[in-house]
């Protein structure tokens, strides 16, 4: 593998054990997260209040995975919001989804 | 007031020559790309929650469930078998331990990022490797959670001219309306597949990450790229995993 090396000067720099760090936190906190949910999951009763916990543990995961991993934190605003602000209508498609979806299990009884 | 602003044009940092967004162009497009695909992501969860909350849910207690075509089954009730342990009721420790390969190989990833950003090869070689065998390992799962699924538990379904009927397919499943089944196979499938991409992508990156591509180009910025498509395939499944195997 050395054939690289021959015409190609690489300045290797030593590892950010800082940076490292940081990563295997929050791996563990991806991890503790879904601990907590299958806890969750058989221990609590099923109704709207645990779906509303699960979808609240989903977004605390989603947000660490796309700041942290994706390191979209840490992009520039104007690229943070233009990844955001669309992601809104998903919003809307749920409600009206849901919504509808309701509607159609009303008029099958 | 023309006359000022003719001397001196305002120049906005979107008039070209810089990157406004702090990125090149390819990890932009990759942004957008999986905005788009979180979109028909979000379309086939959302179409879940809606026929699903347009049938039937079970009423009675989680521990006298039995399977129906009446209504919605209970998702714990139907993914709780695990491989090698025959027999044995473990609701949804499979697809935990799948959950938990998934999440590790996107770690894996980030490491090989972070050692791209040094220029260390030995070390991003390393890493894509661990992320290559993460991916492999989740799909192989996969491949044995599909065949559960499809050959069937212990009790089938009964069907007219008193034959049962095990497992699953698009038609019909054993578990409880053929839409269950319908979906299961095109969300799991679809995202399989968008995994099993991403395999073949982050093995496109090592083999150029050996052949020294990224060291003559200067930077290891394709790592990063794909690396972000990975991640994407992750937060998926953290999706998935919520809407389909918990709620």
């Amino acid at each position: 593998m050395d054939h690289a090396e021959d015409n190609v000067q690489v300045n290797v720099l030593p590892p950010d054990k800082e940076k490292i760090k940081k990563l295997w936190t929050v791996a563990a906190i991806l991890g503790a997260v879904t601990a907590v949910e299958f806890l969750i999951a058989f221990t609590m009763h099923h109704g709207p209040l645990k779906t509303a916990i699960f979808i609240g543990l989903t977004i605390v995961k989603a947000s660490y995975i796309v700041g942290e991993f994706m390191h979209l934190r840490y992009e520039v605003k104007v690229l943070f919001w233009s990844i955001l602000i669309p992601l809104t209508f998903v919003i809307w498609m749920l409600v009206a989804f849901i919504y509808e979806g309701i509607i159609i299990s009303d008029l099958r009884l | 007031m023309a006359s000022t602003a003719a001397a001196a044009p305002a120049r906005s940092e979107w008039d070209g020559g810089v990157s406004p967004m702090g990125v090149s162009y390819g990890k932009l497009m990759m942004w957008f790309f999986l905005l788009s695909d979180a979109f028909t992501f979000s379309a086939l969860l959302v179409t879940y929650g809606l026929v699903r909350s347009s049938h039937q849910a079970y009423q009675g207690a989680v521990d006298a469930f039995t399977f129906s075509q009446a209504y919605w089954p209970i998702p714990e009730k139907v993914f709780e078998a695990v491989p090698f342990l025959h027999g044995l009721t473990a609701p949804l420790v499979f697809v935990g331990i799948m959950t938990f390969i998934l999440i590790m190989s996107s770690v894996t990833m980030v490491l090989a990022v972070e050692a791209g950003h040094r220029m260390d090869r030995k070390a991003v070689e390393k890493w894509m490797l661990w992320t290559i065998l993460g991916g492999l390992a989740f799909l192989s799962c996969q491949a044995w959670e599909w065949g559960h699924f499809i050959h069937g538990a212990e009790t089938g379904k009964a069907v007219a001219e008193g034959t049962t009927f095990f497992g699953a397919n698009l038609a019909h499943n054993q578990y409880g309306p053929p839409d269950f089944a319908a979906f299961f196979f095109f969300i799991t499938g679809f995202h399989g597949f968008h995994v099993f991409s991403g395999v073949c992508l982050n093995f496109l990156i090592y083999y150029n990450t050996v052949m020294g591509t990224y060291d003559r180009r200067g930077h290891y910025e394709m790592v990063e790229k794909v690396g972000l498509y990975w991640h994407f395939v992750d937060l998926v499944w953290v999706f998935v995993f919520t809407f389909f195997y918990l709620v």
